[in-house]
């Protein structure tokens, strides 16, 4: 480089001063190992309920209590650990129910007006045609009306986004509005008594199987989650929606229709979630309210981003997540915490699981060597690229340092970044 | 005259990854002056005027402004030195008015307390002195009162300085609600350059030469003194042309520097005063318009011929295999982008398409594909299975395409966007021309075997069938995709800039695989870029140039400067230009068709 005027260039002070003065350097990551991932999340889960642990002793409980609450709340009995099941089955339902949409990059977050639509339709057979009829016929009327609820909630916004390309994220937060509305008014006709409160209904009740409830539900979602693995990996439509999700150019050319594609796959999506609602009213409460859905159609969004639209994956997630919602009921039970404690635990859980997808997509690096030496030489300052070994006790003194330097990414010690993560989740 | 340099740039090198965009570029631009910035496509002239501009940060070099040098890092800093870009894309608030979008965003002078503090007690002790040392014998007449000093007590100073904070809020508040005094500074902007245009219209209600005007506004108000137009006519009529030429004439009257980043040497010749010639990122020359002429300008933007030795066999059992008239096509602002387009494709032969960047090439091929809709004209296939019955293609989506049993392969300019998904393997990648076979479920086995094929056959370096395209280098995902559409065994092959961003081995590669698919009768159409290979390639190049066709040459008698200016010239220069240069029509169907096919709107 030359210089025109012979004076410093300001070009290179600032380019100097670019290097230096840039904070935490943090470049993508291509290449993690599964493995390794699921490492992360498990060391996340870890973090969070230590985390939980603490705040249950700062309540006034016992740090070993939590986790032998825990456990008890989920395995103590054999109808806990179905009730378990169950809640997994049901927020697993409602995830696989709006993956295929959201592979398709359709942000459906109506899953809770759908479930709530064929909770609905489900109740209406089950209040109007409960002992007209043979209680298995009855069922299967329930299933087929609530597949239709579901399916109608869903494609009104795919019609309006394959016609007019409206905002399917508007659109479908409004419906879940619509569908508590509806509810609410069904059972102002349906009680007369003006609490607002169905009792349960006695007809159209699934069938116990080894004398235990929620049995058939499990059942019924197992099976769900194999035919949409299997409808996700080696169908047509599979296929024909992650193009459509992936790029909608390349969709247009090798001809793939796109409204078609989209209206079939929210049909398919609504249908799912008003079998969530078939199973919450007919096989779980046997009743109906604005909050039979609970929030449930909101926690399966994390549930399929974090399981990446794999339903195996979404099988632990929704696992983890049910159990820990469950334990967390049980702890605040045992020691008469506030009603919002469960919340509390699961937002943490997800919080720190969350936030370590940041590490698995993320490599983070600092420059502590380059600051060690500037304190040494009475801060003059140069950047050197450090070691791994020096790294690593350089991580230690993060926390009190005032200034971080970059350094040159380099390919070495990506597995060492993992190892960090676990201090900064718990920040 | 002396000229006075506004604008230095010395040795400005810039690179994206492994690609050298500008080296080594020095650059002059004076007061008061036009400078057209020449060169082809990827060239790197955009690139050389985001770094003024504030986009991009250069690598190495130095800008100086007025002698003094500076670092420009963000558009802040460009307004700061009073650099005012215009971009290609205009960015404006479509549901705001012309006048709001130029006020946009400016901030109101910051009101500093304290200085303004010290100024009203400096204010009133001089009103205070003032009044001591006033003398009545001195200003006599009945109106000498309205003259007197007024006294500022202690009492009335403290209180106004109390006051002072309501006096900054007064300030910002009249500054964003009376917008309309800025409005009318606007105005007079507009007046004085001679724009001519209502500043109230909303931009959505603004055809593309009123939106422009509203963008080179918006810089003048901001002050500045040296604006940079990346290719402001290509969205022009030639009558927008000639007023957007006389308001840059005005400016350059107002002492204003001017760069220009265009592809037409007619307009070259006929606004800038001084020509800059860039050529693969490298700055060749800089000339007075005055002393040079298109020819020259012509040689300095594509260079020396370079021989490239690519095997071309004579063509054979040459027929018409696609033939496409009067073809017509406009995007979705309305601006024409195919106009009157006719040629044909012939079996057996490879059908160069040369043109800038943008001049229609990917609306033609995208048209004849089903992708793109036609407004006028006719697209028509002759199936070599049916002795060469016409089958009409126009207004056809691509399924129905392929339903007439018309073997059409299409390797688009975008290849990850596209012609591929890239975050799905290779045999997925396969699969989307192959999928729809079979019932309901998935056919992966054939698509696996094709993959294979491809990466044994083609030398595609990939750790295995199973790895995301996108993790593959541009040059890999190229033989994929090209690979992928020569298995169909196609009658008609288009492929879109097929070598961009290829090293020498695969786009000889990717040369050969076209060659091949000509020994074997099928019409390649192949949009390019470099003249050199379109020369030594293709039998027979068609020019095209904002959307028309203004040539058919042969491509064993071209020379690059003809195709160098075929390319940049308008359609009105298409007649004399044709007279002018010998050998340039082997056809005979293209010219007058098209030279007549009528002027822009």
């Amino acid at each position: 480089m030359r210089s025109v005027t012979g004076k410093p260039s300001k070009f290179d002070a600032f380019v100097d001063k670019l290097k230096k003065e840039s904070p935490i350097h943090i470049s993508k990551r291509v290449d993690m190992p599964a493995w390794k991932q699921w490492l992360i999340r498990l060391a996340a889960i870890v973090v969070a309920l230590f985390i939980c642990a603490i705040i249950t002793v700062s309540e006034g409980g016992d740090f070993g209590g939590f986790f032998v609450q825990l456990g008890n709340a989920n395995f103590m009995q054999l109808r806990n650990f179905i009730v378990l099941l169950q809640e997994t089955a049901i927020l697993l339902l409602i995830a696989l129910a709006i993956t295929p949409a959201f592979k398709m990059k359709f942000w459906n977050i109506g899953a809770e007006g759908q479930v709530l639509m064929g909770g609905l339709m489900c109740a209406t057979c089950m209040f109007y045609l409960g002992g007209k009829m043979s209680n298995s016929a009855l069922i299967v009327v329930m299933l087929i009306a609530s597949i239709a609820g579901g399916a109608i909630w869903a494609v009104i916004p795919a019609l309006f986004k394959a016609k007019w390309n409206t905002n399917e994220t508007l659109f479908t937060l409004m419906l879940n509005y619509i569908a508590m509305g509806l509810i609410s008014f069904v059972l102002t006709i349906w009680v007369r008594s003006g609490s607002g409160v169905l009792g349960v209904l006695r007809y159209g009740q699934f069938p116990r199987i080894g004398n235990q409830p929620y049995v058939l539900n499990i059942i019924i979602v197992a099976i769900i989650t194999v035919l949409i693995w299997i409808y996700l990996r080696f169908s047509k439509h599979g296929y024909e929606l992650s193009v459509v999700g992936e790029s909608i150019n390349t969709a247009k050319y090798i001809g793939i229709s796109v409204p078609k594609v989209i209206i079939r796959t929210m049909l398919l999506s609504g249908a799912l979630c008003g079998i969530a609602g078939w199973l919450l009213v007919g096989g779980t409460s046997y009743s109906i309210t604005t909050n039979t859905a609970g929030g449930r159609g909101f926690t399966a969004i994390l549930i399929s981003w974090l399981g990446h639209f794999e339903p195996i994956s979404m099988v632990v997630f929704s696992l983890i997540a049910a159990f820990l919602s469950k334990g967390a009921s049980q702890v605040a039970l045992t020691y008469h915490l506030s009603g919002s404690f469960p919340e509390i635990i699961t937002s943490i859980f997800f919080f720190a699981i969350i936030a370590c997808e940041f590490f698995n997509n993320y490599k983070v690096k600092f420059n502590f060597a380059h600051f060690k030496k500037s304190k040494e030489q009475g801060g003059e300052a140069t950047t050197a690229v450090i070691s791994d070994s020096e790294r690593e006790d350089g991580e230690k003194g993060i926390e009190d340092t005032a200034e971080e330097h970059i350094e040159q990414p380099t390919s070495e010690g990506a597995a060492l970044e993992g190892k960090d993560l676990e201090g900064e989740v718990t920040e | 005259m002396e000229k006075t340099v506004a604008i230095e740039l010395r040795g400005i090198t810039k690179t994206f990854g492994d690609v050298v965009a500008n080296k080594n570029v020095d650059l002059d631009v004076y007061r008061g002056e036009i400078l057209s910035i020449l060169g082809e496509n990827g060239s790197g002239k955009t690139t050389l005027m985001n770094m003024i501009a504030g986009i991009y940060f250069p690598d190495e070099g130095h800008i100086y402004i007025n002698g003094e040098e500076v670092v420009i890092k963000s558009p802040k800093d460009a307004f700061a030195h009073r650099i005012g870009m215009i971009h290609q894309h205009f960015k404006l608030v479509d549901t705001f008015s012309a006048a709001d979008n130029i006020i946009l965003g400016e901030k109101c002078p910051k009101f500093d307390l304290k200085a303004e503090r010290a100024k009203l007690v400096e204010a009133h002790k001089a009103e205070n002195e003032a009044y001591e040392n006033y003398d009545e014998a001195e200003h006599p007449g009945p109106l000498a009162y309205m003259k007197k000093p007024k006294f500022h007590s202690e009492k009335e100073t403290k209180r106004r300085l109390a006051l002072m904070p309501l006096t900054g809020i007064w300030k910002k508040i009249k500054f964003n609600w009376l917008a309309k005094k800025r409005a009318d500074v606007v105005q007079d902007i507009a007046n004085r350059f001679g724009f001519k245009i209502d500043l109230k219209k909303k931009i959505y209600d603004m055809s593309v030469s009123e939106k422009q005007t509203v963008e080179i506004i918006k810089v003048l108000y901001r002050g500045a003194d040296i604006l940079i137009l990346d290719e402001p006519t290509a969205v022009l009529t030639p009558q927008e042309i000639e007023k957007l030429f006389d308001v840059l004439r005005n400016m350059k009257a107002a002492g204003k520097s001017i760069i220009i980043i265009t592809h037409k040497l007619n307009e070259v010749m006929e606004i800038s005063d001084r020509v800059a010639v860039l050529r693969k990122g490298e700055h060749i020359a800089t000339v007075n318009t005055a002393d040079t002429n298109e020819q020259q300008l012509t040689e300095m933007m594509v260079g020396k011929k370079v021989s490239l030795n690519i095997d071309r066999t004579e063509p054979h059992d040459v027929k018409n295999r696609l033939v496409v008239s009067g073809l017509s096509a406009v995007d979705p602002d309305g601006v024409k982008v195919l106009d009157n387009v006719s040629f044909e494709a012939r079996s057996g032969e490879i059908l160069g398409i040369a043109g800038i960047a943008g001049s229609g090439q990917r609306q033609l091929l995208e048209a004849i594909a089903g992708l793109y809709k036609v407004k006028e004209g006719s697209i028509t296939y002759f199936d070599p299975s049916k002795d060469d019955a016409p089958v009409d293609l126009r207004s056809k989506t691509p399924v129905q395409i392929r339903d007439l049993g018309v073997r059409l392969s299409f390797v688009p300019e975008d290849r990850l966007g596209m012609g591929l998904v890239g975050n799905m393997d290779l045999i997925d990648n396969m699969m989307l021309r192959s999928y729809r076979k079979g019932f309901m479920f998935l056919d992966r086995k054939s698509p696996k075997k094709l993959a294979e094929t491809i990466v044994e056959e083609l030398e595609v370096v990939t750790p295995s069938t199973h790895t995301a395209v996108r993790k593959l280098s541009g040059g890999n995902v190229q033989k994929v995709l090209v690979g992928r559409e020569i298995a169909a065994s196609p009658s008609v092959l288009m492929a879109a800039y097929p070598v961009r961003g290829l090293d020498i081995n695969s786009s000889y590669t990717i040369y050969n695989l076209l060659n091949d698919q000509k020994e074997k009768g099928v019409a390649v159409i192949f949009v390019g870029e470099d003249l050199d290979v379109l020369i030594e390639l293709c039998d027979r190049i068609l020019v095209i140039c904002a959307g028309r066709v203004t040539g058919v040459v042969d491509g064993r008698r071209a020379i690059k400067e003809q195709i160098g200016l075929l390319m940049t010239k308008t359609s009105h220069d298409v007649d004399e230009n044709q007279i002018s240069i010998d050998d340039l029509h082997t056809e005979s169907e293209n010219d007058t068709a098209n030279s007549e096919g009528g002027d822009a709107q």
